[in-house]
């Protein structure tokens, strides 16, 4: 079936601006702030990886070729805004604020490592798929009531899309208005299972026809199509105009998680046609003379230093709590939770 | 005391499996003997399945008989439903019993209730597979021991293996079933140790449960991962004179009450032992069982060992959710020492 949403780009593959109405609004201080962004976040992302294997981190979920969508979308909210991520979207929540050691923490197997800067409105990671969508209309909507000009990103991938949470969340969106910006990424595929086999519609976009929403295709990989699309969905959620869902077409260039083997169900000439994103903002960078040797190596140092330190800061984290196990499933504790918490300290002093 | 008539596996041919290899054999068989057979869930097709338990399958038996679907747990089951009334044998995976809610209606409402609401016009001869339980450091929202909330449903069965050769003898009964089956598999034991499983077909009985040790002081019930610590717990407790004798009770819907209730007459003491969380969890049955059918026999009250009322902590805490071989001993020594 023909569809109606081409993919839009501000940049091409070889970094050259193909919509020039843009031309304006890239200055210095936003492509500076996109590379460096998108340098932190790989570099924390191959430590994870690094430590992964090494031992000294549990499961770890890579998101190295999305940096761009994730950098993109993060870079375009405001400070009071609601962010809804997966297990795959620590990119965008360091971005937007979440601690680096914080995050290590999480794939550690820390409840610490949910908890975000009391701040920044970032919910923990969802790890059951699409289950954040109707979480952030919710939030959305409270905003809302309330009327601020604070708004809601719900991030989710393309297998999302099947679950009925997904539907469910668009649909009460889109009927009560909701500031609400619904962040496809499309990475070609749900674990093992590749979108052609997911979904029988050409695009994710054209599913915001249904729900009456508009729906945007970007290219996912072009850092500057993310910001400004995310941009003015917000714009248009912060005048009352309701929700908008965006597709960014992307590539998980690694595995799903660290457990995982692409090898099994995809080759490696796959996604060959996907420029990674920072390759891309590089080569625009060196087209429009934003590339600074000098900048770029302190970037590099800078980003480098901060990753160590929060690995350093994860590993000297103390131990965890027993007691945490206990204490925040109630705001008060049941008598018989009490009951069974001093039972069990009792008997781990009789060891 | 009731002895199970275990198959003589000497005059079989047997290969040494790992219970996850005892899974896949056992849906291959069945997918060649019964071409009504059809297996579906996520990332089962070429990726074999996270676990690998349908290895192989979708290339030997095609994709139309081994099928990936869209991630929806509600859409693989609710249209399991649909095949099934319709003639086929459907064998969903969930791919973690914590990601089974979303169809929680589905089975609720209608796998386990369309025979009686069609007087038995319409049957729902499925199996739901699912793996569960911690302790395997997974991420957080994968260890969930739920078992109860299926228990607790009238119309569909509970198995829970904690063996290889159990998981294949249970799980080709279950598909043979007439009834919706939720086979539960405990994820630690996937690949804990192997042994030698008839590499033929063979079932094992729904609704019946195994003494795993002969004991005389207190009897020890467990299922699934459990099994292991309760050995191990009977191993110490031996070594101070005490005598356990441990039941796996292998189905948790409809539960083996005449194993139980043999056993605790005999031993008078009874340990259940569950990782699911105390209250409500399936130890309360068992509890009644024996206050319906051993009240009189009994020397000490029932000591329950269970996980806490709380969500399965994240893998750092898990050991100290988890029963323990140290906190079942404690609770053979309580009802040695009443
Ligand atoms: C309800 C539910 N079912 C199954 C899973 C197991 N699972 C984890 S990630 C995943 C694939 C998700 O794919 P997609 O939405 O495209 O996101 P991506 O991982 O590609 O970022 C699956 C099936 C889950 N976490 N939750
Ligand atoms: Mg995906």
């Amino acid at each position: 079936m023909e569809h109606n949403y081409p993919i839009k780009r501000i940049v091409d593959d070889k970094g050259f601006l193909v919509d020039m109405s843009f031309q304006k609004q890239i200055d210095e201080q936003l492509v500076r702030n996109l590379y460096y962004h998108m340098l932190r976040i790989r570099t924390f992302d191959r430590k994870a990886i690094n430590l992964q294997r090494q031992g000294r981190l549990g499961t770890y979920a890579p998101f190295e070729g999305q940096e761009a969508a994730q950098v993109g979308s993060a870079l375009a909210l405001n400070a009071e805004d609601w962010v809804f991520p997966t297990y795959r979207d620590h990119g965008a929540t360091i971005t937007f604020g979440k601690n680096m050691a914080t995050t290590f923490l999480y794939w550690n197997g820390r409840v610490e490592g949910c908890v975000a800067p009391a701040d920044k409105n970032i919910f923990p990671p969802a790890v059951p798929i699409a289950t954040q969508l109707p979480h952030a209309v919710g939030a959305a909507w409270a905003e809302k009531r309330r009327g601020t000009q604070n708004a809601a990103i719900a991030y989710f991938g393309d297998g999302a899309t099947s679950e009925g949470d997904f539907h469910e969340g668009l649909n009460f969106a889109s009927v009560f208005k909701v500031p609400v910006v619904f962040f496809n990424q499309n990475n070609g595929y749900a674990i093992s299972v590749p979108i052609e086999k997911q979904m029988n519609s050409a695009t994710i976009a054209q599913k915001s026809v249904a729900y009456g929403m508009p729906g945007y295709r970007i290219d996912g990989n072009d850092c500057f199509a993310v910001y400004f699309e995310t941009k003015k969905a917000f714009d248009y959620a912060r005048s009352g105009n309701g929700p908008t869902l965006i597709e960014a077409v992307t590539w998980r260039k690694g595995a799903h998680t660290t457990a995982d083997d692409p090898s099994k169900y995809r080759s490696e000439e796959q996604g060959k046609n996907f420029v990674d994103p920072l390759i891309r903002l590089e080569l625009f960078m060196k087209n429009y003379g934003y590339w600074n040797d000098e900048w770029i190596q302190a970037a590099q140092e800078k980003t480098t230093s901060e990753v160590e330190a929060a690995v350093v800061e994860m590993e000297k984290f103390p131990p965890p709590n027993v007691a945490d196990v206990f204490d925040h499933v109630y705001a008060e504790m049941p008598a018989q939770l009490v009951e069974q918490k001093q039972a069990y300290l009792a008997h781990l002093g009789r060891l | 005391m009731t002895q199970l008539k275990e198959p003589n596996r000497k005059n079989e041919t047997t290969k040494l499996m790992t219970l996850i290899q005892a899974i896949n054999d056992g849906m291959r068989l069945i997918l060649a003997e019964d071409n009504r057979t059809i297996i579906l869930g996520e990332d089962i097709g070429k990726n074999g399945g996270v676990f690998r338990a349908t290895e192989g399958l979708q290339e030997q038996f095609g994709d139309d008989r081994v099928v990936d679907t869209p991630l929806s747990e509600a859409g693989i089951i609710g249209t399991s439903i649909g095949l099934a009334v319709n003639g086929f044998r459907p064998v969903a995976e969930i791919q973690f019993l914590g990601f089974i809610y979303p169809a929680y209606e589905q089975i609720m409402t209608h796998v386990s209730r369309i025979r009686m609401r069609s007087m038995s016009r319409f049957t729902v001869p499925m199996v739901i597979r699912a793996p569960y339980g911690a302790g395997i450091r997974a991420p957080e929202i994968h260890s969930d021991s739920t078992e109860i909330l299926f228990t607790h449903m009238p119309g569909i069965k509970v198995v829970c293996p904690s063996t290889p050769y159990d998981a294949k003898g249970l799980l080709i009964a279950a598909m043979e079933d007439p009834d919706p089956v939720l086979v539960l598999e405990p994820m630690k034991n996937y690949r804990s140790k192997r042994e030698e499983v008839p590499v033929g077909k063979y079932t094992v009985e729904i609704g019946k449960g195994k003494i795993v040790r002969e004991g005389s002081d207190v009897t020890l019930i467990a299922w699934g991962a459990m099994i292991s610590i309760a050995e191990k717990a009977a191993e110490q407790a031996e070594k101070q004179g005490i005598s356990c004798e441990i039941i796996d009770l292998r189905t948790l819907y409809p539960i083996d009450r005449d194993i139980i209730a043999e056993s605790v007459q005999k031993t008078t003491r009874a340990v259940i032992i569950h990782e699911a969380h105390h209250t409500g969890g399936l130890g309360n049955d068992i509890v009644s069982i024996i206050n319906d059918t051993s009240f009189l026999y009994l020397r000490a009250p029932i000591e329950r060992v269970t996980g806490f009322d709380v969500p399965v902590p994240f893998f750092t805490l898990e050991e100290h959710y988890l029963p323990t071989p140290a906190r079942v001993v404690e609770g053979i020594e309580k009802v040695l020492h009443f």
